[in-house]
């Protein structure tokens, strides 16, 4: 699955994108697997509700499925326009 | 309708020129262009400006499409930069074309809102003070209430 960051998400945890084996069924439980691998990780993922989460590029939840899903992205909230 | 995503500068005048052009039956054309604001200590050097490649388009014209479900419009434009931009550069530009302008303004009037926080940009200034990522405001997720 390809894990997407954006903003000061990507800034912190240093990457914009990497691909990942996860057995995670929702998006809280990838939140969780990630947040156990590093410091960084965990300081990106230390206050969800300062976060949105998009799965195969449509916005939705923390407790959205991720069956069948190829693509997640973490970012902080949107600033268009 | 005519979505587009781009690093260039745009111009407007010859955009909504273009965009008025070949409506017969318009009666009204509504067009919106936001602009790099300076700080009010005049301190903003540049804006950066970053989106999710694939899912902006796809956002951009879901919206615009919920537009034109809702209000009779003849056509709709959505033009949004990305990348490095000064004070005074136009960052992005809306416009719609009805029979009458309450369409055509409520039209614009939603798509902005919805570009706000439903598109996925994010803006970074970056001044004299250092750089900060822009934050989201409470008003913009809650002018969304209203439609």
């Amino acid at each position: 699955m390809d894990v997407l960051y954006f903003a000061w998400v990507r800034e912190r945890i240093g990457i914009p994108r990497e691909t990942i084996d996860t057995s995670a069924e929702t998006v809280a439980e990838l939140v969780e697997e990630l947040r156990a691998r590093e410091d960084r990780y965990a300081a990106a993922f230390s206050d969800i509700t300062a976060l949105r989460v998009a799965v195969d590029q449509q916005l939705t939840d923390f407790h959205a499925s991720l069956d069948g899903a190829r693509e997640v992205a973490f970012f902080p909230p949107m600033t268009g326009g | 309708m005519d979505i587009r995503v781009q690093q260039a500068p745009f111009d407007f005048g010859a955009e909504a020129s273009a965009f008025s052009q070949g409506h017969d039956k318009v009666g009204a054309i509504v067009t919106f262009t936001g602009i790099v604001r300076d700080a009010d200590s005049g301190g903003l050097a540049t804006m950066e400006i970053e989106h999710y490649p694939g899912m902006t388009e796809a956002a951009l014209t879901e919206i615009a499409e919920q537009a034109c479900a809702r209000w009779s419009l003849a056509d709709a434009l959505i033009i949004h930069r990305y990348g490095v931009l000064r004070p005074g550069e136009q960052i992005m530009m809306v416009a719609t074309a009805s029979r009458h302008r309450k369409d055509a303004f409520e039209a614009a009037e939603y798509l902005m809102d919805y570009l706000k926080s439903r598109a996925p940009f994010w803006k970074k200034e970056h001044g004299a003070d250092g750089s900060q990522w822009v934050a989201a405001r409470d008003e913009d997720e809650e002018a969304l209430t209203r439609w």
